[in-house]
């Protein structure tokens, strides 16, 4: 499992109308755990930079698409 | 403007740019907010360097970058000349 | 004064002919946590904010800008050959109504930009704590329109827009910290 991400259980009433979610997610970036970024950070390349949109691994959030290609 | 902008060279040299470039913008955030890093500096120096080497090729063979005076131009006027970013 | 560059930060490549995204993306365009909300908003409180985090505010603003090219070239390219059925299909039928083809800052839902959606307060803590809030609903709200799109090319470009968020948020957060433990101007009488 990613370690930027948390996950919890929505409580489930005994008279929800839909099938209910097994569990939800939400991401938690580093930006939560760095209140003023060290110097010296190891760095990307720079063509690996541009591609994550940040200089710095440390930093770097990833993201996947909940899409499943129906659309 | 002497080479067409659609040719795999354009893409090649304007994605060159942008990763100069992207260095560049994150450097100076970061050294807005930390103005004593001496390394980081000498970094952004020395990419400023090479995006002025890379943005005058760039310029040569597909037209100015930036206008106002920033950048010469040949004759017709090529600032307003497509394609223009959205486009490309 | 500001010099236009004739280049996006970031390439923008979209791959699928799906107008539906179009008026989703419109959410990042006209939107309250949208990118013209955020350059708006960083640009304004520049002139009331002590000095040492004036160049913080002015050159996010600066790049939030760029990202509204982004936003605009996504939008753009999604609508300029759609038909008038497929503009309808996407919910996109009273846009054409009104401005054919023509982008306009509306929200997804089709509402129109406001200044409301900004705030300055002047006051520089809670200026800055209202940009990081503003950063992390951005965040949230690329990872949403991530979500909504199978095309890998607009997937791409808006996973480096989320990113940008995140590091946004860092530089305001500092700046937080600037503020707090800026002693130096303390007078010894």
């Amino acid at each position: 499992m990613n370690s930027q991400e948390r996950v919890y259980t929505p409580y489930r009433g005994p008279f929800d109308p839909c099938p209910p979610v097994p569990f939800k997610t939400f991401v938690v970036p580093p930006n939560q755990f760095i209140t003023f970024q060290p110097p010296d950070l190891q760095q990307f390349s720079l063509p690996e930079a541009l591609r994550a949109g940040t200089l710095w691994p440390a930093l770097f959030s990833p993201y996947e698409s909940k899409c499943r290609g129906e659309n | 403007m002497e080479a067409n902008p659609c040719e795999p060279r354009y893409y090649e040299m304007l994605e060159q740019l942008q990763i100069l470039d992207f260095a560049l913008v994150e450097l100076n955030l970061y050294l807005n907010t930390h103005p004593e890093d001496l390394r980081s500096i000498q970094q952004f120096n020395q990419l400023t360097q090479e995006r002025t080497r890379l943005a005058k090729q760039f310029q040569e063979l597909y037209g100015p970058l930036q206008n106002f005076g920033r950048a010469y131009s040949k004759c017709p006027w090529e600032w307003n000349q497509s394609p223009w970013p959205w486009q490309v | 004064m500001w010099i236009y560059e004739k280049k996006l930060q970031y390439p923008v490549r979209v791959s699928k002919c799906d107008v539906r995204m179009a008026r989703y993306l419109m959410e990042q365009y006209g939107g309250a946590d949208g990118e013209l909300a955020a350059a708006l908003r960083y640009m304004n409180q520049r002139y009331s904010i002590p000095d040492k985090v004036i160049g913080v505010l002015n050159d996010i603003s600066t790049e939030e800008f760029a990202h509204l090219e982004m936003i605009a070239t996504m939008i753009y390219k999604l609508t300029k050959d759609a038909t008038i059925e497929q503009l309808e299909a996407a919910g996109l039928g009273p846009n054409y109504a009104t401005r054919d083809h023509a982008l306009f800052y509306n929200n997804a839902a089709g509402v129109p930009f406001t200044a409301t959606y900004i705030a300055a307060k002047g006051d520089p803590l809670a200026d800055l704590y209202e940009d990081i809030a503003a950063e992390e609903k951005a965040r949230a709200t690329y990872q949403w329109l991530i979500d909504m799109t199978d095309d890998v090319d607009l997937q791409d470009s808006l996973k480096f827009l989320r990113e940008r968020e995140i590091i946004h948020a860092i530089r305001f957060k500092e700046s937080v910290q600037i503020l707090i433990e800026d002693r130096e101007k303390k007078k010894v009488f």
